[in-house]
């Protein structure tokens, strides 16, 4: 049974980062400057390369002789387990850079806390993961901060961009009957902790940054469900189309 | 891609311990911080290095082109400044 709560939980991990780098990656070549192009498909890449790692040992656990490519590329919509934070829209740079800060500040702590797993490749996957996460929180909290803090409408921008997601990050912290089963036999961390870090996180750049944590108090949730915001099914149109059109096509 | 107003930086990376930085490129950023991690984003992609300066480019003085001939000619005909007019002992190897 244990088995089963850990591909699950697998999973969602492994559908966090496969989405978010896919949504990260619609920035190529659109970037608001080059560098800013290279450095946002960097994090895309480094994401998908955790999805592929994950999505590995996911296949491994189901025992279904699948592949990372067929989880990745051939679930219906409502198989996929990431939150609803990571599948909306980029919208303009802000809301990508706070999208992405909000998800890095809760991985740094996340990852952390799962090196200490007994699952070896778990553990493994995460101290790996852990090193390219230190980076990106660094590299989306410089810019939180830089426009938090530095012209008006950058200062508008950003704000808007923390009232609209702020409803999406309380289920970064979401636990179920397959967190408890897995966490009974401490087999992997409580998110209780990694929360009150990851606030830590949050007030401690949005301090020096001038920005402010909403008061509305208004949640979302599903997405660990496979219940998923209408944006899910033409991110995962774009994604999956070269598998459905050519099936078992390599490159 | 918009025509940025942000200063323009020189990059230098060194590729491993006991190396020096060489010049590799350069790049635009708002400030050094964020300089150096567009250097790790835009340089480093294929390992290419263990450490980073930036400069901005307009804190780098160079010589003006049009005066090569009186910076770089005169030592052109002192060729005894090269180590070349010494006679290498017979027990020496490799050199």
């Amino acid at each position: 049974m244990e088995q089963k709560a850990l591909f699950e939980y697998v999973l969602r991990m492994a559908d966090d980062s496969l989405i978010l780098g896919q949504r990260l990656g619609e920035w190529c070549g659109h970037g608001p400057i080059l560098e800013e192009d290279i450095a946002l498909t960097n994090i895309s890449l480094d994401l998908i390369g955790q999805s592929i790692s994950l999505f590995d040992l996911a296949a491994a656990l189901q025992g279904e002789g699948k592949t990372h490519d067929d989880l990745a590329f051939l679930r219906f919509e409502n198989q996929y387990k990431n939150v609803l934070l990571v599948e909306q829209p980029n919208g303009d740079f802000a809301m990508t850079i706070l999208r992405q800060f909000f998800f890095d500040a809760f991985r740094k702590p996340f990852y952390e806390a799962l090196c200490k797993s007994p699952i070896t490749q778990l553990a493994a996957i995460a101290e790996k993961s852990l090193k390219e996460t230190r980076y990106h929180l660094k590299h989306t909290s410089e810019w939180v901060i830089r426009m938090g803090d530095g012209t008006e409408e950058s200062h508008a921008r950003a704000q808007a961009a923390i009232d609209h997601l702020w409803r999406y990050t309380h289920e970064l912290f979401y636990e179920d009957a397959i967190d408890a089963e897995l966490q009974a036999s401490a087999q992997v961390p409580s998110l209780k902790a990694i929360e009150t870090s990851w606030l830590e996180t949050v007030k401690a750049v949005f301090a020096e940054a001038t920005l402010e944590i909403p008061a509305n108090n208004w949640k979302f949730d599903g997405g660990r469900q496979g219940r998923h915001s209408e944006h899910m099914g033409y991110l995962l149109a774009e994604l999956q189309y070269m598998q459905r059109a050519y099936p078992n096509m390599q490159w | 891609m918009s025509n940025s107003t942000w200063p323009l930086w020189e990059v230098f990376i060194r590729s491993k311990q006991g190396l020096n930085h060489k010049h590799v490129g350069s790049l635009r950023a708002p400030d050094a911080t964020l300089a150096l991690e567009n250097a790790r984003d835009v340089y480093t992609r294929r390992s290419e290095g263990i450490s980073i300066w930036v400069v901005e480019s307009a804190n780098i003085h160079a010589t003006d082109i049009d005066e090569v001939d009186s910076f770089f000619e005169p030592s052109d005909t002192k060729i005894y400044r090269h180590p070349t007019f010494y006679e290498v002992p017979d027990g020496v190897k490799h050199m």
